[in-house]
């Protein structure tokens, strides 16, 4: 029987809250590199908003689930659209990651 | 809005080609002293606002501090050069970005989704003061005036790779395309951040309105092949695809390529010309 590596989370408590990491990724790849990011923190203790930081939190996609973040939602492949193939529009390569904090027992922002 | 300006105060061909591959211009400190010095007052009494279209003379007249500032040899020079004579005001407004206020603003463009490809508006912001890094200074992409997003949709872009956040010395300019991506940042200082902004909408073709002595120059490319930090690899090429349609545009050229990369993909000997 194969051990799976066992992770520490909260259980889901009502002092159990989410914080979101969204990563850009220079190509589909998620071990590819950060163009771009953003942050939620649904524990109140921080603050992120548009134009707080130049450094990105990872250098790739891997990286942040080395430390713990756990992706549910990565963009899709869309192929161009018959006629607009030279349009630039949104970012394409964004992938979304989540951390459950429990605010009972943690103090400092994950 | 004056005569065309001198020919040495109007951009070269290397600073367009900065403007079409960046978005935008920033010319530090260009405003002097004797003008910033009243603008604080000026601003906070408010400029008349007129109607969408007004030109310049109307909308400022002589002896206006705002006609002060476009009047300015290095500003009138670069609107000359990028939206040619007689623009008319799409409209003005006076930023201020409050001390220890909640938030940024969304990372957005400006009116609504504008795909002109050979034309373009431009904004005018004016700095009175010095911005520090803290104080809210705007926060602008290089580089993402050509992509095809509408007003706020970018809202959940928070930091990119390579942006710029404004920090500058008192009497800065920065001279806009309509489409970049930028928004006004939290100011996490103690003191107000003012800035006032003017769009301008052409009223001729804007092609060879600049000062074109050196349109030969490898400089003029090299600016062209800009790459941005935040670009992804794939979609970064098509941007250079975009400037370089931006750029015949410009030069009236409908030959000038970059390292064959439109020439590459509409090349269909002997068949009739694709408009890629």
């Amino acid at each position: 029987m194969t051990t799976q590596p066992t992770t520490t989370e909260p259980a889901l408590t009502s002092t159990a809250r989410q914080q979101v990491l969204v990563l850009y990724l220079n190509n589909s790849s998620l071990d590819s590199t950060v163009i771009g990011w953003a942050r939620y923190d649904g524990t109140g203790a921080t603050s992120p908003t548009a134009g707080d930081g130049d450094e990105p939190p990872y250098a790739t996609g891997v990286a942040a689930l080395l430390d713990g973040w756990r992706l549910f939602q990565a963009s899709q492949l869309v192929p161009p659209y018959p006629g607009h193939e030279y349009d630039v529009s949104f970012l394409k390569h964004e992938f979304l990651f989540e951390k459950l904090v429990d605010t009972a027992t943690t103090t400092a922002p994950a | 809005m004056a005569a065309c300006p001198a020919r040495e105060q109007l951009l070269t061909s290397a600073r367009m080609a900065r403007f079409v591959a960046h978005g935008f211009l920033r010319l530090d400190s260009v405003v002097p002293d004797s003008l910033n010095d009243q603008a604080l007052g000026v601003l906070a009494a408010g400029v008349p606002a007129v109607p969408y279209g007004t030109p310049v003379a109307e909308a400022f007249p002589e002896g206006s501090f705002a006609r002060s500032l476009l009047d300015l040899p290095a500003v009138a020079g670069a609107l000359y050069s990028l939206v040619g004579p007689d623009p008319t005001i799409d409209h003005h407004a006076v930023h201020v970005r409050q001390p220890q206020e909640g938030q940024a603003q969304p990372l957005h463009g400006d009116a609504i989704i504008d795909v002109r490809p050979d034309a373009f508006d431009v904004q005018l912001m004016y700095y009175p003061r010095e911005v520090t890094l803290e104080a809210g200074g705007t926060l602008i992409v290089p580089g993402s005036h050509l992509r095809r997003t509408n007003e706020s949709d970018t809202g959940r872009y928070q930091n990119l790779l390579g942006q710029q956040r404004m920090v500058c010395p008192a009497g800065t300019v920065l001279i806009l395309h309509h489409g970049i991506w930028h928004g006004g940042r939290r100011n996490d200082s103690g003191v107000p951040r003012y800035m006032f902004k003017i769009r301008f909408n052409p009223t001729v073709p804007q092609v060879r309105l600049w000062n074109t002595d050196d349109l030969g120059d490898p400089e003029v490319a090299e600016e062209l092949r800009t790459r941005f930090p935040w670009y992804e690899q794939a979609t970064g090429r098509l941007e250079l695809h975009n400037r370089i349609r931006l750029w015949r545009a410009l030069t009236g050229d409908p030959s000038f390529d970059l390292d064959h990369w439109v020439t590459r993909v509409t090349n269909r000997p002997g068949r009739a010309t694709v408009d890629a």
